[in-house]
């Protein structure tokens, strides 16, 4: 009886094991960022405690920053006070800091895999639900509350009872169009927001292994959006490919001998799953959620959906009220859905490949009257690759505004925010009410779909225009 | 207090608006910032004002991490959450700050619910020792290992609780891989 991916990876990790209690892991980086680190740091001073490995820790300044004169004094004081906490804590502890402004500033999942220090057979933790994003290279990586960042500070390690095992297999290719984000949103539509709980989904297949790096990442950041711990894909070359060079990848001998270890790191033959979920990649099409949370989708050739349709009195509950919030009538086409803002930005899809797949639609083109769009790189890096391309100016000269990084509109924590009863087709990862700013009516798609629907002002593929 | 609703998110208990704090208090005015805006919302009922117990649909807490969420449902009054089922992150970060996570069958807690509704005055009443939620003459055990009931009853310091096994982080650290990526510090 073998080992799936999770357990391998678990199992090398586990400091203590003992009857009866959860199991004690060893941590091998700690990301944090300004929102749920300065209440972790108090209480460290508070016990007179330090931070065990500063050199397994590092910290930047994303949820709360401003992506418009990002070299002036922040407005708002509550902001201005967190992200200098975020710096004066590091300073004091010892911490690598990349505040805003850094060269290295960006999102809290982009910078990680951008510096080579997520790798293959890790445990990976951060103060961020997203923190999934990282199990695309093979670690076990998972968001974590305060008290819990705090004990990873003060210890290395994090008590977890092992999760169950879930494997999410998508198998033939992916039409053309269809993006790992599509893969995502289909996976959560068939498995719904708790079809993951309390496990490690694996995603395996022919389509997964064909997605780029990016994609992988895009695909289990959304993870916990299906309630899942954490998201897994096994590394392979791809995987190697991106990781060989980066500043903090191994070299030389090490690099080998990393190698050889990777190459472990996949499910055993005849490992049994706890759950098991097919997906044929041919039947997924772009999707638009509709609802206030990401398994409420359709595809784009879709309409949206009578509540009645659904079987479970709770579940037409749901939707009914979901439709009233986002003000949409049963039965009308996802294409027909007019919006007022596209946003392109967040740890889901703000890398460079998604940058420009985007402006690939965009080229030469314009963004419809009156329609708010903006792009926000996931990484100061990340920015500074798409200007070096030219990106910038394309996206500036279509209509777009082009911001500094950080985690922005996915979450309308700094003032990039929608008004009440605006409506936008969004790259992030949710959909809640209110998600994007209190009233505001959010719709997940792919950085294809809302560059082309930012153009026809309406949901729309880039084959539409 | 009967919060009928499933897939409650952290986002609807605590907006990301209030996430600037760097306290661990001023939430409570937060709690349920957008739905509790409707007179009619159950947070706003006189009846339940005080309640210690939250009744809650599947999946509550979904979402994001933010423990925020926990700190404002505790600074409004409540010591414990009855529901079918409960989103992971939420569910431990309760556990880390004594806040009671009751798993209960879905035709349980509905019934809970309705005999709430009918009679505000109903008493609840966990035992975090048995394990089980009382009311209206029914008695459930809920899932508890035996771990989070310890800390749960004696509210211990959980980084206290794993420094008692330094050596063996030590021990395990000393194996550590050495091609495994470090960070230059500060």
């Amino acid at each position: 009886m073998g080992r799936t991916l999770s357990q391998k990876v678990w199992d090398s990790r586990v400091v203590r094991r003992a009857e009866g209690e959860p199991d004690l892991l060893y941590v091998d980086l700690h990301l944090v960022h300004e929102v749920t680190s300065p209440q972790a740091f108090d209480g460290l001073r508070l016990a007179g405690r330090r931070v065990r490995r500063p050199d397994l820790t590092l910290a930047t300044a994303d949820h709360n920053t401003p992506t418009v004169d990002i070299d002036k004094p922040i407005a708002d004081a509550v902001s201005a006070r967190q992200l200098s906490a975020l710096e004066e804590n590091c300073r004091e502890f010892g911490v690598r800091c990349y505040p805003l402004g850094h060269a290295l500033q960006g999102i809290v999942h982009v910078i990680g895999p951008q510096l080579g220090l997520t790798q293959p057979g890790m445990v990976i933790v951060c103060g961020d639900s997203h923190t999934s994003t990282h199990g695309a290279f093979g670690a076990v990586a998972f968001g974590i509350g305060t008290s819990e960042v705090e004990h990873v500070l003060a210890t290395q390690t994090i008590a977890q009872a092992r999760p169950g095992t879930m494997a999410v297999t998508v198998e033939g290719e992916l039409a053309r169009g269809v993006t790992a984000k599509d893969v995502i949103l289909g996976v959560i539509e068939r498995i719904g927001i708790s079809g993951g709980t309390g496990t490690i989904v694996e995603y395996r297949g022919a389509a997964i292994r064909r997605l780029s790096m990016e994609g992988r990442m895009t695909v289990c950041n959304m993870s916990i959006e299906a309630g899942a711990r954490a998201g897994m894909i096994a590394p392979d070359d791809v995987t190697f490919a991106y990781l060989e060079g980066r500043p903090h990848a191994p070299t030389g001998a090490a690099w080998e001998r990393a190698l050889d270890g990777w190459r472990s790191l996949a499910t055993d033959e005849g490992a049994a799953f706890d759950r098991e979920v097919r997906v044929d990649a041919r039947q997924l099409r772009p999707y638009v959620t509709w609802g206030t949370n990401p398994a409420q989708s359709s595809t784009i050739d879709g309409v949206v959906p009578d509540p009645e349709s659904f079987g479970d009195p709770a579940r037409q509950e749901t939707a009914a009220r979901a439709l009233r919030y986002q003000d949409l009538l049963p039965g009308t086409p996802i294409r027909d859905i007019a919006v007022d803002a596209v946003f392109i930005g967040s740890c889901t899809n703000a890398r460079i490949e998604d940058l420009r797949a985007a402006a690939a639609v965009i080229d030469g083109r314009r963004v419809r009257d009156g329609l708010r769009a903006l792009v926000v790189p996931g990484s100061a890096q990340v920015k500074a690759e798409a200007e070096r391309e030219g990106l910038d100016a394309l996206f500036r000269r279509a209509g777009f505004e082009w911001r500094a990084a950080g985690c922005s509109m996915c979450l309308g924590m700094n003032p990039d925010v929608l008004g009440p009863g605006q409506r936008c087709a969004s790259t992030s990862n949710r959909n809640f009410e209110g998600r994007q700013g209190p009233g505001g009516r959010t719709h997940l798609v792919s950085p294809v779909v809302a560059a082309a629907t930012a153009i026809a002002g309406h949901f729309a593929t880039p084959e539409d225009l | 207090m009967p919060l009928d609703r499933r897939d409650v998110d952290t986002d609807q208990i605590i907006p990301a608006s209030w996430l600037k704090r760097v306290e661990r208090t001023g939430f409570g005015a937060g709690l349920f910032e957008s739905w509790r805006r409707d007179p009619a919302f159950v947070l706003n009922d006189p009846r339940y004002a005080g309640a210690a117990i939250l009744l809650a649909g599947p999946n509550f807490g979904c979402g994001s991490s933010r423990e925020h969420a926990v700190w404002a449902l505790q600074e409004h009054g409540f010591r414990a959450i009855v529901a079918e089922s409960f989103a992971d992150i939420f569910r431990m970060n309760c556990a880390r700050v004594g806040m009671v996570t009751a798993q209960l069958p879905g035709n349980a807690v509905s019934r809970l619910m309705r005999a709430v509704e009918a009679d505000y005055t109903l008493s609840v009443v966990i035992d975090v020792g048995d394990r089980t939620v009382s009311a209206a003459g029914e008695t459930h055990a809920f899932p508890l290992d035996d771990f989070t009931r310890m800390r749960l009853l004696e509210g211990l310091d959980d980084i206290g609780l794993t420094l008692r096994h330094a050596r063996d982080i030590s021990r395990y650290e000393a194996t550590r891989a050495a091609h495994l990526p470090r960070i230059g510090g500060a």
